[in-house]
């Protein structure tokens, strides 16, 4: 009974020291099938049960910003609240052709291209609204793609704090070093998304890098 | 008979390689330096730009890339990498880059390669070379 008390008088100060501030806007950024989406899933799923988006082999699956508010992520006994905002892939040349090779009909991968276009030009809009960001890489493919340094240097030049994630581990041609050798200068953490592979790492190094949101 | 295979720049026909000095785009505010870039891109030219162009045109270059797709006949975008200019340098070096980068009004050790996706396929980019992959 005492401890019930003394743990809802504990909670109800906690609280209210706590409720004037802000969620952390933890935003989703990389290259079409990187796997964001896969990302942010996980996390939605690990911490509130339910997914913020669907996943597609086919590129630029995810077209619009997608939000997921009061995402409380809990680590070591820490908990921060985030709202998660996960971004179409960002790409500098988009054909609907592309998606006729993924069995997509003509019309739907034409309304697929225009869709991906303005997703591109959404993502790149709401660069100056996040407080942190996870840059998400494929570690199968090349790191030295313009868009993903094009991508860096706009965060880093608006003081954004990034965290480099080389996602799909899981895979034979995955090469993490690769990626960081591209980005030394920042904290890269290979995870896989699908399956969940060092996941604990990236929780850490995301509550590391919340110290440097201003 | 056993047919030949083509070697070299097979069908491709029709681009041109177009240089621009960074002095040709030094005054320019952002809005005139990317519309003198699309302006050569759009015209079948693969541009060789001596300098960068800051992140934020970057930025901007792609999105409004991207807001042409579907408005401009057969653009499906543009294929841009920038040789140089970063590097892992020491403070002082990092001061007399930046210093020199004032003075010549921009970074000059670096190149930036833009292309039309019609032409360009791919710009395969590593710290020891660049390669240029062009549509057949």
């Amino acid at each position: 009974m005492v401890i019930k008390i003394l743990t809802n008088f504990f909670r109800r100060i906690f609280s209210g020291m706590f409720k004037d501030k802000k969620d952390i806007k933890l935003g989703f950024y990389g290259p079409p099938n990187a796997g964001k989406t896969s990302l942010a899933n996980r996390i939605c799923k690990d911490f509130t049960g339910e997914e913020m988006g669907t996943v597609s082999k086919v590129p630029h699956e995810t077209r619009t910003v997608q939000f997921k508010e009061k995402v409380e992520i809990e680590y070591k006994g820490k908990i921060m609240i985030f709202k998660m905002i996960d971004t179409p892939g960002i790409a500098t040349k988009i054909d609907y052709e592309d998606f006729l090779k993924y069995k997509v009909k003509k019309k739907e991968a034409k309304t697929r291209a225009k869709e991906a276009t303005q997703g591109v030009i959404e993502s790149i809009k709401w660069l100056d609204d996040m407080d942190m960001v996870v840059i998400v890489l494929d570690a199968t493919e090349n790191p030295y793609n313009q868009v993903n340094i094009t991508i860096i240097g706009n965060l880093v030049a608006r003081n954004i704090p990034v965290l480099i994630v080389a996602n799909k581990i899981d895979l034979k041609k995955a090469d993490v070093k690769k990626i960081e050798s591209a980005f030394p200068e920042y904290e890269v953490v290979g995870i896989s998304a699908k399956h969940g592979n060092n996941l604990e790492e990236f929780y850490e190094s995301v509550f590391k890098l919340t110290k440097k949101v201003k | 008979m056993v047919k030949k295979k083509r070697r070299g720049l097979g069908k491709i026909k029709g681009f041109s390689i177009q240089f621009l000095p960074y002095s040709e785009i030094r005054d320019l505010g952002s809005d005139e330096r990317i519309r003198k870039i699309l302006g050569i891109i759009l015209g079948n030219n693969i541009l060789i730009l001596q300098g960068k162009l800051r992140t934020e045109e970057e930025a901007r270059l792609i999105g409004d890339t991207m807001a042409m797709i579907g408005h401009v006949k057969h653009f499906k975008g543009i294929e841009l990498a920038v040789i140089g200019g970063n590097g892992d340098y020491g403070f002082f070096s990092k001061f007399k880059k930046g210093l020199a980068n004032a003075l010549a009004g921009g970074d000059l050790g670096a190149v930036t390669i833009i292309g039309p996706a019609t032409i360009v396929k791919e710009i395969k980019k590593n710290p020891k070379k660049i390669e240029l992959m062009l549509n057949r």
